[in-house]
């Protein structure tokens, strides 16, 4: 109910965790926005206290008075403890690798204990998606937690909010703080697996003269490079020798091939054709052709390698997004 | 948002090796003491049932059904009923419940669970309290709370090394002492019981009783427990007046004297004393209304009266520790008026018993002469008749008075006192038996004067027309020296003797009375503290009439201080900024100073070398400098004397 409450309202939701999101750079949990409420455990420990001092009172009990009173004052100390555990911990996030829509964003975050203890058992948990991780903090050290949050929708995908809880040192509090640091993730559009196109009329006019790669000329062998394709390698060939020899097909080290928006049929929508088009990115990285890439608005020329592949699903994944 | 696992909520954490282990060792500690009272027989299941736990982990088997659990509790519960014929009492319950600790253990599969195995070892703690409150028991206390707390501390950080936990465990009661204390000051004191207590609650307190058979008070005097202890406000009373006034018997019936309680009467301080005694006690418990006090009471502690024959009572039974003041004189002018009816109880005999005894009474009295003469005679009849003084008295039967007269000759005080008083009887002088306590040494450590259960006594007193009720002490009369130089003296050289009465331990004695001392403070400043005790304190404090709601306002007044002076200990400890940190702004106030600030997205390498081409003359240390800032903040060499190095360097930077 409050949880409903806090989402319609981000305002309010703001004001009372103390941020307003996204966070930049290295968030410093400040004891403001440490909260900290008594776990089951606690009321169990509250029931004993009380049976404790009942029959100190009865039985007029002397030390049973002073195991009450210890006993309460380790409570009160237990709650300090607890929200020491995660007040002033810094956490900052690290780089997350793109992932493809349905694969799982793997956020990282670092969170730091600066003072001089450690902070052990220590929670995170992503709260959109539930993923959670337990760690200790070192003492004046660093623990990395990676968050897998599923990426379902190209485009970025900011990391959300985070809380981190604690129950140590003896379970009877609960203390917990959210954050949202400012931490997004790339999610290239779903590759769909198909044919790479023929090749488009301007291709005709002679910029492309291999249509789809294996159906090629076989023209001789040459050394293997590292971005060759392991079904280029002449495999029977590196069995007699000692060498790494990659089949060269004519034509191939010229190939380009134009991927172009234009060219899908005007009935599919727009995903779909991103889908598609990122397919045929990678189709064509693996099979080793140069490649550009025409979008609407944008146009990569034509190239090969990890990182024109990076360009173009890039592309690929932030085509009609607002905040690119 | 909470449907899912919750990877911290003990629910979800099962217990493991190392928690199982703590969890027992704690438990273990604690329930040591009730072991050592418990059957054999249970300790042994109990043991069974905490063995039964660690096989079903070290084997990996799981526990127990839930039917069999409750089938070993049946069978624990009927042993018990077995032994005691109740459940319900004080120790079946304490018995159960140390055994029911096993049970939870046995059931205890998770940490929700080992906790709330924990939590019982407190109330294993607590009931402990019930049959001993000793400062060793306050120790074992405190080693007990550890290690529960120790054993919690591991439940939330499971993979945390054991020394780290055990230190967390340690900073935990640290910080907790503070408010421990204070609220045990502070937190207002009520009277108990707040309702009925067992049957058997106040069993086992040593004491007098209210019947004296012969061989009673020599079973007594072999036990060394303190039964009061006197602080006087000046000089103690000489060795010979330290009679302290119990229980007056009146009822004898040829072997056993006893007592029934008679009414009190309005007290009247005694007229023109020759010396006055004031004084404090503090009185073990021994479940009796009896309260103690100097011969012969000048006043009444608020709440206690005085009976009819001397005695001062309190209201209820003794239960716990009291302390209340006393004033006492000596050498008072006699209150010569005695009731016909009472004087009448003080001749009454037994028809038929101790024959001989009446004969010899009677031949003194047909002898002629005052009550006073006769009292003479029976004195110099015992001490002439060559009795001996002995812990060990031969058994005696039906006319016990005249077998001790004139058969055995051999007896403790009782005998003597008994043997007397039945000869002033026959012999047509009103007498009493007074029991009490005779002696008192003085702890040289703390100067207060310690009464044990071995300086139980019984005297007589006879009523003398125009002095009133005189004691008369038969024992003293043959054994001077067993009121002169106590019961250590008296005794042939050949008898065994309780360990402390024994003169070569002299350095066991003297440790004895630094214990005592140490133990009596405890006892008042602890043990003692109560309503009354707290009102005191806080008078002395300047609080008058504090009532629970001052104490309450006091009390979390305190408190908030304290949780405010933790937390702000806590937030100082985490915003204490990092050396390294500190001397790094400290060199890039220095530089910004000169004008080179540093942008904020410039590393410590580009800001250093620019720094040091904007200003060539400093070259070398801010090179210098900016090399060992790099090295200490993020290479290996985050050593104590790098950062001290850095330190130095940075405060003796001049920059030209």
């Amino acid at each position: 109910m409050i949880g409903a409450l806090l989402e319609r309202n981000p305002k309010f939701a703001n004001w009372l965790y103390g941020f307003t999101p996204p966070e930049r750079g290295t968030v410093l949990l400040v004891h403001r926005r440490v909260y900290i409420v008594p776990a089951q455990l606690g009321w169990f420990f509250v029931l004993t206290l009380f049976i404790l001092l009942i029959g100190s009172i009865n039985y007029a009990l002397s030390l049973g008075f002073a195991l009450t009173f210890l006993l309460g004052g380790l409570a009160l100390a237990g709650m300090v403890h607890t929200a020491r555990n995660l007040a002033r911990m810094a956490v900052s996030a690290g780089r997350a690798e793109p992932v493809f829509a349905g694969e799982t964003a793997q956020f990282r975050l670092y969170l730091e204990a600066r003072a001089g203890f450690d902070r052990p058992s220590i929670l995170v948990r992503h709260v959109r998606s539930g993923a959670q991780m337990v760690l200790d903090v070192p003492a004046a050290g660093l623990a990395e937690v990676v968050l897998g949050v599923p990426a379902e929708r190209r485009g970025w995908l900011p990391l959300g909010r985070v809380m981190l809880e604690t129950r140590f040192p003896l379970g009877i509090f609960r203390a917990w703080s959210y954050l949202e640091p400012d931490a997004r993730c790339l999610v290239y559009p779903r590759p769909e697996r198909s044919a790479l196109p023929a090749p488009s009329a301007e291709s005709a006019k002679g910029t492309l003269r291999s249509p789809t790669p294996g159906n090629d000329d076989y023209a001789g062998l040459r050394a293997y490079q590292l971005s060759d394709s392991p079904r280029h390698v002449a495999w029977k060939a590196v069995a007699r020798s000692e060498d790494m020899l990659t089949k060269q097909f004519t034509g191939e080290a010229a190939a380009e091939l134009w991927l172009e928006w234009a060219l899908l049929p005007a009935a599919l929508d727009a995903e779909t054709r991103l889908s598609r088009l990122t397919g045929w990115v990678l189709e064509a990285e693996r099979s080793g052709v140069h490649y550009g890439l025409r979008l609407p608005g944008a146009e990569i020329a034509p190239a090969r390698g990890e990182a024109h592949r990076a360009a173009c699903l890039q592309a690929l994944a932030l085509h009609g997004v607002a905040d690119a | 948002m909470n449907a899912q696992a919750h990877p911290l909520s003990p629910e979800m954490r099962l217990l493991s090796l190392r928690d199982l282990s703590w969890l027992s060792l704690a438990l273990g500690i604690v329930i040591v003491p009730h072991a050592m009272r418990a059957p054999w027989w249970l300790t042994l299941l109990t043991l069974c049932v905490y063995g039964w736990r660690f096989y079903c982990t070290l084997n990996r088997t799981p526990l127990p059904a839930r039917w069999l659990a409750i089938g070993i509790a049946f069978v624990g519960m009927l042993g018990v009923w077995v032994e005691f014929r109740t459940l319900f009492g004080r120790q079946p319950g304490v018995l159960l419940l140390m055994f029911f600790s096993g049970l939870k253990l046995l059931e205890s599969r998770t940490h929700r669970d080992g906790a709330i195995a924990a939590f019982l070892g407190y109330f294993l703690i607590i009931t402990n309290f019930l049959y001993t409150q000793s400062i060793p028991t306050a120790l074992a206390m405190c080693v007990g709370v550890f290690a529960i707390t120790a054993t919690l501390v591991g439940f939330s950080a499971p993979a945390r090394p054991l020394a780290a936990n055990l230190r967390t465990a340690g900073l935990l009661l640290g910080h907790a002492a503070p408010a421990a204390i204070l609220l045990f000051v502070l937190f207002p004191r009520v009277q108990g019981p707040l309702w009925g207590l067992p049957q058997d609650a106040y069993s086992g307190m040593t004491g007098l009783s209210e019947t004296m058979t012969p061989g009673a008070l020599s079973q007594l005097a072999l036990s060394d427990a303190i039964a009061f202890r006197a602080s006087f406000e000046r000089d103690p009373p000489p060795v010979q007046d330290r009679y302290w006034r119990g229980p007056v018997l009146w009822d004898f019936d040829g072997r056993t004297w006893t007592t029934s309680s008679g009414h009190s009467v309005r007290f009247e301080a005694p007229e023109r004393p020759r010396l006055t005694y004031r004084y404090s006690i503090v009185l073990e418990p021994h479940n009796r209304a009896w309260l103690f006090a100097l011969e012969q009471a000048a006043a009444v502690p608020p709440g206690a009266r005085m009976s009819f024959d001397g005695q001062v009572l309190a209201t209820a039974p003794v239960r716990s520790r009291v302390r209340y003041d006393m004033v006492s004189v000596t050498g008072a002018a006699p209150q010569a008026a005695e009731s016909r009816s009472v004087l009448g109880r003080a001749l009454r005999l037994p028809a038929g018993a101790n024959p001989r005894t009446l004969a010899l009474a009677q031949e003194w009295r047909a002898a002629g002469g005052s009550d006073a003469d006769i009292v003479a005679r029976a004195l110099a009849y015992l001490r002439n008749g060559r009795y001996t003084y002995t812990l060990e008295p031969p058994l005696l039967g039906a006319h016990s008075v005249d077998e001790f007269l004139f058969d055995t000759k051999a007896g403790f005080c009782e005998h003597f006192s008994s043997s007397f008083t039945v000869l002033m009887r026959a012999a047509g002088v009103p007498a009493r038996v007074v029991t009490g306590y005779q002696g008192g040494d003085i702890n040289p450590v703390d100067q207060i004067m310690t009464v044990r259960q071995s300086d139980a006594h019984a005297w007589t007193e006879v009523f003398l027309s125009g002095r009133g009720w005189v004691r008369i002490d038969p024992t003293a009369a043959s054994m001077p020296r067993r009121v002169m130089d106590g019961l250590a003296a008296a005794l042939p050289q050949t008898q065994a003797l309780p360990l402390f009465l024994r003169r070569e331990l002299e350095w066991l004695r003297s440790a004895r009375a630094h214990w005592e001392a140490v133990a009596h403070k405890w006892n008042i400043w602890v043990l003692g503290y109560g309503p009354e005790r707290q009102r005191d304190l806080m008078l002395s404090f300047g609080m008058r009439d504090a009532d629970w709601h001052k104490l309450t306002a006091v009390l979390f007044t305190f408190l908030g201080l304290m949780t405010a002076v933790l937390l702000a200990w806590s937030l100082k400890r985490l915003a204490r900024p990092d050396p390294v940190q500190k001397a790094w702004q400290l060199f890039c106030d220095k530089l910004a100073a000169r004008g080179v600030v540093r942008s904020v997205h410039e590393g410590p390498r580009d800001y250093t070398s620019r720094a040091a081409r904007s200003l060539p003359a400093s070259r070398r240390p801010i090179l210098r400098i900016g090399a060992l800032y790099i090295a200490v903040r993020y290479g290996e060499r985050n050593t104590p004397p790098a950062t001290a190095r850095l330190r130095r360097l940075v405060r003796a930077l001049r920059l030209a």
